[in-house]
């Protein structure tokens, strides 16, 4: 697919611009800060309604307006779509799809598809494990816009308990302090019952087993997922790093969940890594493991005031060669497997179940600048044939030469096609 | 941003931007709006303003709003008693009365569980609900929390609470736009959820 048109109202830095933007390869040329990234932004931003740099919708309106309007026509083989996304700073987003309004904005998601490759990437394989977390679950609600409802009450749910756990211990500790007894037991397992009177200090802790099943629910969900996610990756991003380096080893796949790793010592026999993958498919056995897991656990949560077993835990494991990527790899052996992980995103997105868009459109923000002439070459020989490569460089001889076609200069908020 | 202006505009605006869903741009936009409106219609206003608060209190038995000791639901002799239908809120007992789908009695919570705002079982009209239940009278308790979050662990924390007392604990069928408020919901699809309400406790 490619996004033919572009119009941006009060976007990050543009209160307008209108674009035509050609297939293929076009590059955004342009001094630092110019807006380049805005636009590439943008696009991306209409495949799962998040964008690559912030958490939060808020920076992407304009300083000073209300709201922010992308719209975009894609061209999606024979069919020509329009989805119109507007961004608002104090309410809920209102989404268009071939000009007529969505009941729910996630009904627009996932018509344009998108890859983006950027600087931070590095963060995937160098940062902490929220990173990768953001990154399978973004690539989940691309595949599945309906996942993002999961994930929004998994987060919501989390915050909830979060925030009891947090005053229950509190009041625990604050009573424990006063009396000098020894801590509460475990509150009875059979939950609240009807007999039970109301007592002012005790209501915070009688509703935590509700939260528990909340999380244990929504948790299960979104593990089964992200884990039949790394399973369809593992085999792209493989082929992708033998491709995009030239060096020995292969990188390998996992997903550790804090779930498997909380069980008691005298579990029945150890499972080898990642042989209890099978298992993390399973939604009500994963979700009878974290309730199990939590009761075990709510001492020390209660002391804490965390969450201390779910999906927020989880991480998506790097291994090349045997090794962890994590503290053994190469600054540029760090760099092939962030962009394998990209190249695999990429492949999975085109030849999807159900999906007949052909290539999401690739955008490279600013990449090539951060790669040494080899991974250049090769990653530029990688994506040239791809349906729509959109390319942002601060000189034009950060442009690999493979990647020649067209090109707009970006300066002052102006963007000029010049070739 | 009502620093800008003196006395009793600043007083107004300051007054406005504390009502629910108004920041202080609209707070202005309302204040300017008021002093270029005519004094009767001014008048009328802060009239109604006054009345509600001396005219409208809480049902005794349900927590509706209501003029008098019990709201027009409670004090009606038509409707069923052995079906209580617990909601977060008064707007969402006005909800479902225009589905036109239940004719038994409300219970109104004033909430729903939520520990960010502090809110906990003992802040919401559970233990009134409790002593409505203690006559046996009552067979059947339709849960019609929000379907957000929230809305869900109020639910599974009544049924639990629910659960050893004997009666029936229902929920409103799915379909309904999860993550939303009830009050939001069309008619028609309000209408087949109470229609397609299912056990809590079977
Ligand atoms: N919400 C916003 N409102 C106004 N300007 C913004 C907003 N967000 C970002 N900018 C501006 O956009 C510029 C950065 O644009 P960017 O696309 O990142 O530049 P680059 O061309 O280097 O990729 C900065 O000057 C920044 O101040
Ligand atoms: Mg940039
Ligand atoms: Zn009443």
């Amino acid at each position: 697919m490619h996004v033919s048109d572009l119009a941006l109202n009060d976007f990050r830095s543009y209160p307008e611009v209108v674009l035509a933007i050609p297939p293929g390869i076009t590059a955004f040329v342009g001094p630092n800060g110019q807006g380049k990234t805005n636009l590439v932004e943008s696009i991306g931003y209409l495949a799962s309604f998040s964008s690559h740099r912030v958490a939060s919708d808020a920076p992407l309106v304009r300083q000073g307006a209300q709201r922010a309007v992308v719209r975009a026509r894609a061209q999606l083989g024979e069919r020509a779509r329009i989805v119109e996304i507007e961004i608002n700073a104090g309410s809920a987003n209102r989404a268009r799809l071939d000009r007529a309004p969505v009941a729910r904005v996630r009904e627009a998601a996932g018509i344009v598809r998108s890859v983006v490759f950027a600087p931070e990437d590095l963060a995937l394989v160098k940062g902490d494990p929220d990173v990768r977390r953001r990154y399978l679950d973004d690539l989940l609600v691309q595949r599945t816009p309906r996942i993002a409802a999961v994930r929004a009450d998994y987060e919501r749910v989390l915050r909830q308990r979060t925030s009891l756990l947090k005053s229950a211990g509190a009041l625990r500790s604050g009573r424990r302090s006063r009396t000098a007894a020894p801590p509460a037991p475990p509150p009875d397992p059979d939950g609240p019952t009807g007999s039970e009177p109301t007592d002012g200090r005790s209501g915070a802790l009688r509703t935590l087993d509700v939260w528990d099943a909340q999380l244990a629910a929504a948790g299960a969900r979104l593990i089964a997922a992200r884990v039949e996610l790394v399973r369809l990756l593992r085999p792209l991003a493989a082929a992708a790093y033998a491709q995009v380096s030239s060096a020995q080893g292969d990188l390998e796949l996992g997903y550790r969940a804090s779930v498997a790793q909380a069980r008691p010592d005298d579990a029945p026999d150890e499972a080898p890594p990642g042989g209890c993958e099978e298992e993390l498919l399973a939604v009500d056995l994963v979700e009878a493991r974290l309730l199990e897991a939590m009761s075990r656990l709510r001492p020390k949560e209660l002391e804490r005031g965390v969450c201390l077993v779910g999906p927020h835990r989880d991480d998506l494991e790097l291994v090349l060669g045997g090794l962890p990527v994590k503290g053994y790899a190469s600054h540029g052996e760090s760099w092939s497997v962030a962009l394998a992980l990209r190249l695999a995103s990429f492949d999975l997105l085109r030849d999807d179940d159900g999906w007949s868009g052909g290539d999401p459109v690739l955008i490279l923000d600013d990449v090539f600048a951060e790669l040494d002439a080899r991974r250049r070459t090769r990653l530029a020989a990688l994506v040239a044939p791809a349906e729509q490569v959109l390319l942002t460089a601060a000189v034009a001889e950060d442009v690999p030469e493979e990647l020649d076609g067209a090109r707009f200069d970006v300066m002052g908020g102006e963007v000029t096609r010049v070739r | 941003m009502s620093a800008a202006y003196e006395g009793a505009v600043a007083d107004l605006i300051a007054e406005l931007g504390r009502l629910p869903g108004v920041g202080p741009k609209s707070a202005q936009r309302i204040a300017f709006h008021i002093l270029s409106t005519d004094s009767d219609d001014v008048a009328r206003l802060a009239d109604a303003l006054i009345q509600v608060k001396a005219r409208v209190r809480f049902c005794a038995i349900c927590g509706n709003v209501a003029e008098s000791e019990q709201c027009r639901i409670c004090a009606d002799p038509r409707r069923n008693d052995t079906q209580i239908c617990v909601v977060e809120e008064p707007r969402d007992v006005v909800a479902i009365e225009r589905t036109r789908e239940f004719r038994g009695r409300y219970h109104v919570l004033g909430g729903a569980i939520n520990p960010i705002d502090g809110v906990g079982p003992d802040d919401l009209r559970i233990r009134e609900l409790m002593t409505r239940l203690a006559s046996g009278v009552v067979t059947e308790v339709i849960i019609a929390t929000d379907p957000n979050v929230e809305g869900e662990a109020t639910a599974a924390y009544l049924s639990r609470l629910l659960g050893s007392m004997g009666v029936a604990v229902t929920r409103l069928a799915s379909g309904l736009p999860v993550g939303g408020d009830l009050e939001y919901a069309d008619e028609i699809t309000l209408g087949r959820a109470f229609e397609g309400r299912v056990r809590l406790d079977a």
